[in-house]
Order: structure tokens, then sequence, then C-alpha cells
């Protein structure tokens, strides 16, 4: 009799495996709590960081010399408006994935953290260009960084919520700011109000975007690549 | 016209629109390109090199950015302010030197010494007196007043009149004048005041009192108000020269020519320099640039981290070449060189950069991007392996030729629309970026392509390499069973073995711990980058000099040659732009040439000179004279100091020097002698008390040096902190773990549940798998179509379970072989069967029969049904069960036709244990089958009725009819089994079909027509395909003598895309006639086999796929793409063709038109099994790697590692529910995102077992092998999303 099992090696491997003790399945981070937590601290770091970064950026348009104690000058500003930033790119950051799951359709285009670190540099250069070129008028300066904005957008996300969410986050923030800024809360650096009038939408829109590419990738990394890396030994 | 890539020549010819005429032509062009550059990779590279450096040429022109400042120097004699506008002979000014500059700065250098130094004296009189001294200086200064016909001039009306200090600078209040003339000098540290000097008992603190306590590498206020380093004014208790050097700086808004000349000449007759031979005829235009400080210098390393970042995460995703760092670099030096080229042949054509270099050089790579490299290395790599590297590299080139002009046309739009934004830093920017981005396509196309074809010869020939030593050993036949798939194939295949062929990607397959370590070189890969990035970073931080460690390097340096090198006398002063700390300083070799002293002195020098009655004691001329000295150094001793002095001290009234300039005039001498007699005069009683301390070894010297080693060790310090910063973060980012944590996972205790590495276990599921047990070998062949479940063991037994329940429905045993073990099949379903009516429903008794187990299975509550765990341990003992079970009163007399209501029917039984030498009927028990199959089947009634009406007399017939025959069956095993309807075929290695009745276990048709064993079946409809090891192809017609109006058809749930399977009852004469028969469908062994959509697709070790036409069996498409034999196919009703085969790569075809749709490689060796969904195609390899394609693009979403072994376990329940097989366990991910959902254990000794086959069924329930058992897990979450 000849008893042959067609694959054999799928067998022979099943053999070979059973000897030895494997590690289980190790899940990550599957606990949506804990996942969320972590996303939004990093998003938060996030925030906060660039937050600060482009503050110096756009100190640095207006005074010409620093003072020997510039360091201290980051956070001369008021100092909620950091953690304000911070707390706004969490929620924009885990905002982003969970319509997307909602939607049902995920965001597949660019999904590369080498995306992500393009989105982000193109993001401090549009910060950059606003801060350091000098633009002959603020229609032009609006023009400008609301293509830049745009282009960035179809650059890196290309997708319809995306952008509705955008517009709308950064309407809404802007118009705070502007109750902020009526009530006295907080004031320009700058006197030149038409100024960061024309300014602020756009840079509030590409950060919008820019967040939420990160959170939407964050939110992918904990799952597929991650447990990939996790798991081979 | 090239045949472009291997599936393109199906493509049937149509119109072809412009688009594509166009497309086809760049890819045609493309393919050139790559043949010339894979075939000439040595000149092309020599090419491309010669290219790159013509084009940087221009550069060498240009000056280093820096910022450093600019010197310029011009005649004092005919000096004027230069005017805004620039004048005709622009060749020698610089650009920047228009206009006023923010003021002159004149400084009174003053060499002061006790002389003759007498023994008496204490160390605090060598700088008491002398700095004393600066206070009747002061006032000579403050009071000198020079008139003539068009005035009185005073020092009040040109100076720079100052009004306030910064306002952060508070604690400079009492030392930097506030108001009036900046005029700063040591006396301000006691306010200008003789008094407060006489009166203070120790100078030397209240000098070093205002010096900063931490780091002081700039301009310090000591520096600043001695206007000569702290090393050289000789303020200190160990002078051993005696000398102390001091300058009185003034700060003149205007110039006035006549005034200071009365001012010098008055200077100089006061406290004459009898060697001096200083030149007073230069004047140094300073020029500042722009200040990057610590804070301009946050944002700009952000974007370089982000670069970094960028280019990090670019890099890493070249995979599959000979060597990643080198393809890297390339990639890197791509795009960097042609960001110079762009920057050089903008020079050339006239265009000077403005902007600053560093800070848009991150933003310019950005907007070029890596992407296109990444995508021609990709592109390349997935070419067929078996290709000759030319033609690999031209394939990939033209594949991605469409893409890549695709996207440079798109960004150059970008970019041209950003270039009318009309702003003129865009502009530049656009116009840098624009040339950048075409100098880098160049680059690609030429430098970096040939790379890659070098690289890929080298693993080519690597490869070759490590393949030679296996085909050497092709001869003698490896002895190891289990690994038959390596063991060299024989001529001539038997018929009862599949030898698959070593594919060349199966010695690629590393050992674990290779993986391991390339794992951790992974890691280290991930360092060096962060570790690179440092250093550029601490490099910039030195060259752009923000903390003036440069400049004290420098003044290190001119003190060790002082008079800087005489022999670069050539260059005239005029001409001299240079840098300030430049090592041939051209101006210092001037003083070669003694020069006369160029000033007159005016006749009216002294008028309105006030404090002329106060006689100044003229210092004997002694011999110790010579101790004050003066040398070139003395000369502009201003270059000594950091060349943020000036700034800073501008800065401090917030006059900032950036981008604007000063010009400094030729200093005035002064050299004052006191006598040993003064010096004791003005002593102050603590003095001598206070004797020379020796405590404070603050030798000017020892502390400046002291500084160095702070700043070395500050900065390894900082440096160390960041580099470990990065790498928590990096840590914090990318938590891997490099295989240390396996060994530890692998040891845990049984019983434990598994957890990972934060002690997090994943939510134990309330699903609780289905425990069918009966095979008493490992599981073959698994076929379901809904509600019947087929499994065949290695033994050849193959059993029927309801998919429902779980309840074994029929054994067809097989008799002869083991009789034993079949017998005891069939007691033990007796057994099981004989105990169903006790109970009413089957979950009522899951506690009863669980409860033996349920102490030692808390966690896993299994449900075991009608199989005692006793079984495996009496496989293989002579077991005498049949004859107890012949238990004749528990059983309804067996040709009792009339009981429809009990239905039990073991007539065969009966016959069969009396008769054992008989070849026996598998027919065994219909009936009972049918009563425990679950009341909710829709089969019962009609099974019901057929045994009703049809009686035990046809199954008698049937019985016999087959019986003879069944003796020649168990000679060979299963390969192949398909389930329909209630019919199972099953494909022997024999080359026998078999149709057997599931529900019956009766043998109802065999076909005997092949010889050759059959390696898979399709059955569709009424249908049967096989194919067979010689590569012929069988389709087979199952006919039905019955009336239509009797076939019924079984409805099945949630199936609306498979047609209905029609149900055969037991009264029908079933055959099965061979209807066509192709010989040589394949010249190789056909190993699988696919149909749906009315398509048979046969994959072959022939490197081809084969598609039929079910209805007549016609050969449509043969489909060459692969480079392997074809190990996994996957089609269904919506037409989608995927294949994949031994060399790891994955096609997707057309089937319409037969045309390949992408190709991509994606496992290192064979893919296992492939499934597509509408989004996504899923695949896994022998690499235990499932991986997640986008189908549209054939981009890799993402990849799962799976356990060893159980790669090929896959299925996919719903849109987005993808489960796969584990060890032990089974587990539920969320296929957009990629999560873990949920992990399914299967047992206890979880790591015993390995899941290989998985098979999702209709209902969402999913059947899986597990060992010699099959385990059934319901999805109940999933039912809903099903509907």
């Amino acid at each position: 009799m000849s008893l042959t099992p067609k694959f054999l090696t799928l067998t022979a491997m099943s053999g070979g495996a059973g000897a030895g003790p494997r590690g289980p399945y190790m899940s990550f981070i599957t606990d949506r709590n804990t996942n969320l937590l972590i996303r939004g601290g990093l998003l938060f770091s996030v925030g906060v960081f660039l937050a600060l970064v482009l503050n110096l950026l756009q100190v640095q348009r207006n005074v010409t010399l620093f003072p020997p104690d510039v360091i201290s000058s980051i956070f001369s500003s008021a100092w909620w408006v950091p953690p304000c930033c911070g707390t706004a790119s969490a929620v924009i950051g885990l905002l982003y994935p969970c319509i997307d799951s909602r939607v049902g359709e995920p965001h597949r285009f660019k999904r590369e953290w080498s995306s992500v670190m393009r989105c982000v540099a193109v993001f401090v250069g549009i910060n950059h260009a606003s801060a350091k070129v000098d633009f002959a008028n603020n229609v032009q300066l609006s023009l400008t960084l609301a293509a830049l904005s745009i282009g960035l957008w179809w650059t890196f996300d290309r997708s319809r919520r995306g952008f509705a969410l955008g517009v709308a986050i950064a309407l809404l923030a802007t118009l705070t700011t502007q109750l902020l800024v009526y009530n006295e809360f907080f004031q320009y650096t700058s006197p030149d109000f038409l100024y960061i009038r024309s300014w602020l939408p756009c840079i509030f829109f590409a950060g919008v975007i820019t967040m939420g590419n990160i959170g939407r990738q964050l939110a992918l990394v904990r799952g597929g690549s991650e447990h990939l890396l996790m798991r081979s030994e | 016209r090239p045949v472009l890539s291997n599936g393109r020549e199906l493509t049937t010819p149509t119109k072809m629109t412009l688009r594509e005429q166009l497309r086809a032509k760049i890819s045609a062009a493309f393919y050139h390109h790559g043949l010339l550059c894979a075939s000439y990779p040595v000149p092309i590279i020599l090419f491309t090199s010669a290219s790159i450096l013509t084009c940087c040429y221009p550069l060498l022109k240009l000056p280093l950015p820096g910022t450093g400042p600019v010197e310029f120097t011009t005649g004092v004699r005919d000096y004027s302010v230069p005017s805004h506008e620039p004048h005709g002979d622009q060749g020698e000014r610089p650009d920047w030197y228009r206009g006023p500059p923010v003021a002159y700065i004149q400084q009174v250098l003053v060499k002061a010494a006790v002389s003759p130094w007498d023994s008496s004296l204490v160390p605090v009189d060598v700088f008491r007196s002398p700095l004393g001294q600066v206070f009747r200086l002061l006032e000579e200064i403050r009071n000198h007043v020079y008139s003539d016909s068009s005035g009185v001039r005073s020092l009040e009306s040109l100076c720079l009149q100052v009004t306030d200090l910064f306002p952060g600078l508070r604690r400079m209040q009492t030392v930097l004048p506030e108001h009036g003339c900046l005029l700063v000098s040591p006396g301000n540290y006691w306010q200008n005041q003789r008094e407060l000097f006489d009166s203070d008992p120790d100078l030397f603190k209240t000098i070093q009192k205002h010096e900063p306590k931490g780091l002081h590498t700039s301009a310090t206020l000591r520096d600043l108000l001695f206007g000569v380093p702290g090393k050289y004014s000789g303020v200190s208790h160990y002078n051993k020269k005696r000398v102390v050097t001091y300058t009185i700086t003034v700060v003149l808004l205007s110039y006035d020519a006549r005034f200071l000349n009365s001012l010098r000449a008055r200077l100089k007759q006061l406290h004459p320099s009898a060697n001096c031979s200083l030149r007073e005829d230069h004047m140094v235009h300073v020029h500042f640039k722009e200040e990057i400080g610590i804070a301009e210098l946050i944002p700009l390393v952000t974007t370089y981290i982000i670069l970094f970042a960028y280019i990090y995460f670019s890099t890493r995703k070249i995979d599959m070449v000979r060597s990643k760092w080198g393809l890297a670099l390339a990639a890197v030096v791509t795009v960097l060189s042609s960001l110079l080229m762009s920057v050089g042949l903008c020079t050339l054509f006239g265009l000077t950069p403005t902007l600053n270099g560093g800070e848009i050089f991150p933003y310019l790579v950005v907007v070029i991007g890596l992407e296109n490299v990444l995508v021609l290395t990709k592109s390349v790599v997935s070419t067929p392996v078996d290709l000759e590297v030319k033609l690999r590299i031209a394939q990939g080139l033209s594949n991605e030729s469409w893409s890549i002009m695709k996207n440079m046309a798109t960004e150059l739009c970008i970019i041209l629309i950003g270039y009318f934004t009309l702003v003129p830093a865009i502009q530049e920017f656009c116009l840098f970026a624009v040339v950048g981005l075409v100098s880098d396509f160049f680059l690609q196309m030429f430098f970096f392509t040939t790379v890659l074809s070098i690289d890929i010869r080298r693993m080519e020939l690597a490869d070759l390499n490590r393949r030679l030593p296996a085909e050497a050993s092709l001869p003698q036949p490896k002895p190891v069973p289990l690994r038959t798939r390596e063991a060299p194939p024989p001529p001539r295949p038997s018929p009862h073995t599949i030898t698959l062929q070593t594919p060349a990607f199966r010695n690629l397959r590393l050992p674990k711990r290779l993986r391991v370590v390339y794992f951790l070189a992974r890691t280290r890969l991930a360092q060096r980058i962060i570790m690179a990035g440092t250093v550029i970073w601490i490099g910039i931080l030195v060259y752009t000099d923000p903390a003036g460690i440069r400049a004290y390097l420098a003044a290190q340096v001119s003190e060790q040659s002082p008079l800087g090198d005489p022999g670069v006398s050539g260059l005239s002063p005029h001409l001299a732009v240079a840098p300030v700390f430049a090592a041939g300083d051209p101006t210092s070799a001037l003083n070669i040439h003694p020069a006369p002293d160029p000033t007159p002195v005016p006749e009216n020098q002294s008028q309105g000179h006030h404090s002329s009655g106060r006689a100044l004691p003229l210092p004997p001329l002694s011999h110790s004279v010579p101790q004050i000295t003066w040398g070139a150094e003395d000369e502009e001793g201003w270059r000594r100091l950091s060349f943020r002095h000036w700034p800073s001290l501008f800065s401090y009234y917030n006059i900032t020097l950036a981008k604007r300039y000063i010009s400094i005039l030729p200093v005035i001498p002064v050299s004052v002698h006191l006598s040993p007699q003064e010096a004791i005069e003005t002593r102050h009683p603590h003095d001598t008390r206070h004797r020379p301390p020796l405590i404070p070894k603050v030798s000017a010297d020892l502390q400046t040096d002291l500084t160095l080693y702070k700043v070395a060790a500050l900065g390894l310090a900082a440096g160390v902190l960041l580099v470990l910063l990065l790498f928590c973060l990096y840590r914090v980012l990318c938590p891997r773990n490099y295989g240390q944590n396996g060994a530890a996972h692998g040891r845990r205790r049984r019983g434990d549940l598994p957890c990972d590495d934060y002690g997090y276990s994943p939510p134990v599921s309330e699903i609780s798998p289905l425990l069918l047990r009966g095979h008493s070998m490992d599981i073959e062949c698994l076929a379901s179509d809904g509600m019947l479940l087929a499994s065949c063991c290695l033994a050849g037994q193959i059993r029927v379970w309801d998919a429902q329940t779980g309840d074994c429905l029929t054994v067809i045993p097989k008799q002869w072989l083991s009789s034993s073990s079949g017998c005891w099949e069939q007691r033990e379903g007796l057994d099981g069967l004989s105990r169903e009516p006790e109970g009413l429903g089957f979950e009522s008794r899951d506690p009863s029969i669980g409860g033996e187990n349920l102490s030692e299975e808390d966690y896993f509550p299994l449900r075991r049904r009608a199989s005692p765990s006793r079984l495996a341990l009496f496989t293989d003992q002579p077991d005498l069960t049949p004859l107890i079970d012949t238990n004749f009163t528990s059983q309804p007399p067996s040709h009792l036709s009339t009981p429809p209501k009990e239905g039990f029917d073991y007539g065969s039984l009966v016959e069969r244990a009396y008769t054992e030498h008989e070849p026996p009927s598998p027919s065994s028990y219909p009936c009972a089958s049918s009563a425990s199959s679950s009341p909710s089947s829709a089969a019962q009634p009609q099974r019901r009725l057929s045994v009703g009406d049809g009686g035990g007399a046809s199954s008698q017939e049937r019985g016999s009819g087959s019986g003879s025959q069944a003796a020649a069956d168990w000679e060979s095993s299963v390969w192949a089994m398909e389930l329909r309807g209630n019919l199972i075929a099953a494909g022997r290695s024999s080359g026998k079909l078999e149709l057997w009745d599931a529900v019956e276990g009766s043998l109802r048709c065999r076909n005997e027509d092949g010889v050759s064993g059959i390696t898979a079946l399709a059955f569709l409809n009424n249908r049967i395909v096989a194919a067979r090891l010689n590569g012929s192809l069988d389709f087979f017609t199952v006919e039905i003598n019955k009336p239509l109006a009797l076939l019924q058809y079984r409805g099945a749930p949630g199936q609306g895309s498979m047609p209905p399977s029609p149900c055969y009852t037991s009264e029908d004469v079933i055959s099965c006639q061979l209807t066509r028969s192709v010989q040589c469908a394949h010249q190789k062994p056909i190993t699988v086999l696919r149909a749906a959509a009315g398509r048979v697709v046969t994959g072959s070790q022939d490197h081809t796929v084969r598609v039929y036409r079910l209805e007549d069996s016609c050969c449509l498409f043969t489909l060459q793409g692969h480079s392997g034999g074809i190990t996994a196919i996957y089609i269904d009703q919506t037409m989608v063709l995927a294949s994949g085969g031994q060399d790891g790569a994955i096609c997707l075809w057309d089937v319409l038109t037969g045309s390949r749709v992408s190709h991509v490689y994606g496992h290192r060796g064979d893919v296992t099994s492939l499934v597509c969904t509408t989004s996504c195609v899923i695949s896994s390899g022998l690499d235990d790697l499932i991986c997640i394609w986008d189908r549209s693009t054939g981009i890799k979403l993402y990849s799962i590692q799976q356990d060893m072994g159980c790669g090929a376990s896959l299925g996919v329940i719903s849109e987005s529910l993808l489960v796969t097989g584990g060890q032990g366990c089974v587990s539920f991910w969320d296929l957009n995102f990629g999560d873990l959902l949920q992990t399914v254990y299967l047992g206890q000794s979880s790591d015993s077992q390995v899941v290989r086959q998985l098979l999702v069924l209709d209902n969402a329930a999913i059947v899986c092998d597990f060992g010699s058992e099959l385990s059934l897990v319901y999805v109940p979450s999933v039912l809903e999303k099903l509907d």
C-alpha cells in the first residue's frame, strides 16, 4: 500500500514545528483604551512641540535680534497656548482614523511613514515661508498660503472628508482665536491685525491635515506592521 | 516594437487612444533606456559623475555660506562715507559697502606698566595703578575739543548717543553707560569715578563679579570693557610681564578726520610710545551677516530632524536587494547631487542664490523626494528573477515609466504654479526646485538605474553561489522523510508522489538564528542613522558657531603664529574681502613695510584744552622701558576678540549689526610708565594685608583652558544626552523586541494564558471552539458546502460532520487496512448515537459530558460531542469492539423498513458483523445519521422521506454492487476531496475518482479511467474536474437518472453567489462519466485547480496557469508570467483571478482578456495561499508571512507574521474580517486596519499543534484542523455583519 499524503511538505512542516515550543500569539496592544491613550499622548507631544517651534518662527519675524534670554521668550506668550495646540492635535489625530473607520473605508492614499514625514516637513515649510518670506500685501500672503495648504491636502490626503474636516476645524479655530482676541484673553504679538488674520486659517487647515495624517498612520501602526515586528523572532 | 512585459502579449489589440500611444511610447523608451543602462554600467556612471562635477563647478566661485563677518579695508586718508547708490567701480567694493556704517569704532590701546619693578611691590600693584590711569585718559578724551573755522567739535557731538539699555539687562546697568556717549573702558567697573576705584579694596573681585558664572565663550563683559581678550589684559596676580593692556573704546556716529587726528596727536603727545610703529592708514569695515542664534536654530534643527526621519523611513522600504545600504546611499547621493547640480546650474546662468541655503535645503530635498527611486527599485525587484539582468532592469523601468512621468509632470506643474505667486523668495525656491527636479530625473535615469543594475547583478551572482552547493548534492537523495520538497526529484515522477522542483527561492529562506541577526543589524541601522544625524547636527552647530567656539579656536591658532603668514604679502589690501579669522590675514602682512606717519599734527592741537594746567608727569625713560612692546598684533587687537564682540556690545543697546557694517579706525597707542612710588601711593590698605592669594587659581590662561574643556565636556554630554533621548524616542515609537522575548514566551508554563511583553493578555473569548474528534491521524483534506463538512485524514478515513452542530454524521472507513480502527470508529459513532436520545437538546447535555474535564478546562469550556477522549489510545490494538457493538437488543431489526420515526437501519452493519471476511458495505447506518443531524437542517425531511420510500432493497443492491469494487479502493490515499450537496467526490492517488454519499456513507459511483493520481478536484454544479499528476485534466459529468421534478435543491443560506447544489437522494442512480480528457493540459503535475464562474483554472509545476471553460472544456488562455511552479490560485464569481507561485510572486490576471493586471513579489519562498476581497489581496507564503496588498495598485499595505508552519491557513469571513491560524489558536483581524481583534485558543495545550488548514464556512463558522482533530469555531459577531 502506499499512503502518500498529497502535500508532504505541509505535514512535514507541521511535524517540525510541533516539536519545538513556539511563542503564542503575542498581541501587542489590543486594548483599545490603552492604545488610544498612547496615541493621544504621542499626538499631544507632537502638537506641543510643533506649537513651540512654530511659535518661535513667528516670534522671529517680529524680532530682528533676539535678546540673550530668548529661550524664556519662547514661553513668553500665554502658557496655555502649547497645551491647547497639543490637545487640539490629539483630538484631531484621533478623530481622523475614527471617522475613517466609521465611514468604513480606511484611508489608503500614501499610507507610509515617509509620506507622513514629508507632510510634516511641508507643513513646517509653509510656516517657515509665512514667517520668513516678505510678501507684498496680505492678499498675496493669503492666496499663497491657501494654495500651499490645498496643495498639501492634495498631495498627502486627497480624501473629501479630510478636506471637509480640515476646513471645519480651521474655521472653528479661527473663530475661537478671534473671540479670544476680542475678549482680550490673548493678544497678537504683532499689531498687524490683518496679517494675522490672513495667516491663521490656512495654517490651521494645514495643521489639521498634518495631524490627521499622523493620527491615521499611528492608528495603522499598532495593527499591522507592528504585529509583524512584534511577533517575529 | 518590443514585448513589454510577459502578460501583455495576450492583450487584445484595440484601437489605442492618444494617451495609450503616449504611454506605449514612453514605456518603450524607458525599456530601451533600461537596456542601455544595464549594458554599459561603468561608462554611464563615469559620464554621470563627470556631469555632476561639471555642474557643480560653478559652486566653487560662491563664497561659503556662513555667519562669520566679512571685512573690507580702505585707506584712512581719502575716506569718505560710501554713498547708498552703487558706484561705477563696483568691482572692488563688496556690495554691502554702501551707506554710512552703524558706527565708527575708535580704540585707544593703553599699555601701562610700573617700571622699574621693585621687589617691595605686591602683585596687586601690577594693575592697580595702571588701571587707575584710565580715569585720567578718559577725562582727557571726553574733554578734548577741536575747533577750527567750521566750529567747535567735541566728543559729545560726534559720538554715538545711546539712550537706554536693553530692558532685559538690568544687571548691566551699573557697568555699561546708560546715557550719553557710548564710551567703554575698564573704568566702567567703577562708574568712571576715581574715588570708587581708590576705595575699592579688591579690584580683581570687582572685575570678576560681573563675569557670568557658567559658560562664556562669546563676548563677556570683561572683554567688552577691556577691549582685549581677558588673557592679554594682564590683570591678574600672576602677570609675569607686568604690563597691563586695555582699551578705551569710543563709538562714534560720524566721522570727523580732523577731530580724530587732533585727539590722536594729543594722546600721543601725552603718552608717547617710543618704539611704536603701528600703521595708522587703514580702516577696516566689518560686515556682519545675519545671526543665527539658538532660537533660530531650533526650527532649523527641527526641519533637519524631520528630513532625516523622512530619509530613514524612505530608505527603509528598499527591500530584496543585495545591499540595502548601498542603494540607500545611492538614493541619497542622487538627491543631494541633484540639488548641488541645480544650484550650480543656476549660478552658471547668472542667478545668485540669496536664500539661506541651510534653511531651504531640507525643503528642497522633501519636495524632490526619494519616491521615484524607491518605486524604481521596487519595480525592478519585482520583475521575474529568471530573466536576464538587462531585461529585468528594462522591464522594471518600463513598468513604472508612466507613473514616473506622470508624477514628474504633476510636480513640475505644482512648482510652476508656485512660480507665479510672484513672491521673489518663493520664485527662487521654485526655480531651484525645478532645476533640481530635472537634474534629479536625469540622475535617477542614469546614475541610480545603473547602480541598481549592478546591485541586481551582484545579488544574482550571490544567489548562484549559494545555490550551487545545493545542486551539487543533487544525486544523493536525502533520507529526511519530512523534507520531501527539498529532496531531489527522480527523473520520472512516480505516480504516487508529487515531487516538486527545488525552487530558487527555497534557498533564500534563512535559518531563524540568521534572521535574528538580521533584525539586530536592522536595529543598528536605525541607531546609526540617529548617530549620523547627531553628528551632522553637531557639525552644523560648530559650523554656524553660535557659541563662538570657532573664534576661540582661531584665537588659539593666531596666538601661536601671531604674525600670521608673511608669505602672502602679494595680496593687495583693497581686494581683501576675507573672513576675519582667516589664517592668512592679508592686512597683517602689510606691516612689513614701515608706514610713515600719514597724519600731520595739526597746529591747533591743544586749543581749548582745559586740563592742561595739570602737569602730567612724563615718566622717565628708564631702562625698563622695553617692557612695553608694540607688535603687529596690537595693530588690530580687536581681531583677537570674539567676532560677536561688537554685535553683543551693540545688542545691549538694541542695535543690531545683522546685515550691516561698522568701521574700525586705527588704534591710538598709548604707553604709560609709572614709577613704583606712584604705585605705592595708589595702594589700597587692603592690598598689602591681602597677600597674593594662592587659592584662586584664576590665572587667565587656566581659565580659558578650563572654558574649553567645559565646552568640550558639555558638548559631549549634550551629544550623548541627545542620542539617548532620540534612542528612547525611537524605542517608544517603534517598540520592537528583536527576538529577545521569544525564548521566554516559548517556555511559559502550560495553562498560563499567553500574554505579551506588557503583561497584557488578549481578551479571553467567549467564543468557544467545538472540537470534532474522531480521526486517528492528521487531517489531509477538508471540504465543505456550508451544511456538511467532510474531512479526510492521512489514514484515508473520511468523516462527514454537521457543520452546524459538529456532530459526526458518517464515517467512511477504510476497512481492510486498519480494520480495528475502522471498526472502532463505527462503534464510536454508534456509541454516540445510542446516547443521543437520552438528552433532548445538545446544549443541555454539555455540562454532563464536559464535566469530567471541567476541572482542568476552566478557560476553555470545550464542548465535545460524540467523541470520548480515549480514542487515540486504542488505535493500534486489536479491537474487539465490533463484536461487542453488535448489540441487537438496542437496535431495531435491520430489515425493518417501516419505522419512519426512528429510521435506524443497521442492516448492513449486522451483516458485516457476521460475515467479516466479506467486503463490507460502507452504507452502514444512514438513517441514524439523519436522525442525529440537527433538526433545523433543511435536508432532514427529504432524507427521511427517501429512507421511507426507498426501502432497504435498493441500498442492499447498491451495497453489494459497490462492495465488490471496494476492495481496491483502500490501497491508495485520498489526495483531493470535494463536497457538493450530499455527494463527496474523492480523488485518490491511484487515479480513481469516487463519489460517496455524504449522509449514508455509501459509495455511489466510481470512475477508474485515469491511472495517474488525482491531485486536485473541482466540483461545480454537476461537473467534476479532476487534475492529475501527469498533467492531464479530466472533465466528468455527474448524471442522475431521475426525473428533474424530483430533483430538489437545497437552499444554502447566505450563498447568493453560488449556484445551489443539487441534493441527490439515495435512490438516484448516479453515474459519473468522463466527458472530456485534456491529455496534455500541462507539462508537469497540476498542483492547483480552482473553478468558479464557469471557468476552471489550473496551475502547474510548469510555471503556467491555464483557464478553461467549464461547459466545453475549452482552453481559453495560457497565462505565463511566473518563474516558478504555481502553488496557489484564487478565482471567484467576479472573475478575479490571482495566482501565486514558487517564486514568491503573485500575479493578478484579467480573466476576460488573459492579461496580467499586476505582478508583485511578496514572499521568500512559495506562495501557499491566496484570497482576494474586493479591495485587497491576501497572500501567505512559506515564509509564514501574510501579506495584504492593495488590489488596484499592488502596494503592500501591511503584513502579519504567522507562527511557523501555519502560513497557509487563512480565510476571509467578510469583507473586513480575516482569520488566520496559529499555534493552537485562530486569530481574527480587521482587514482594513490590520488590528488583531480576537484570538481564540483551540485547546489548552496551545503550543502543541499548529493550525495548517482553515476553511471558512458560509454560516460564518470556521473549520480548522488541529492535528488529528477538527475545530469548529463560530463567529457570532460576524453574523450580523454578513446580513
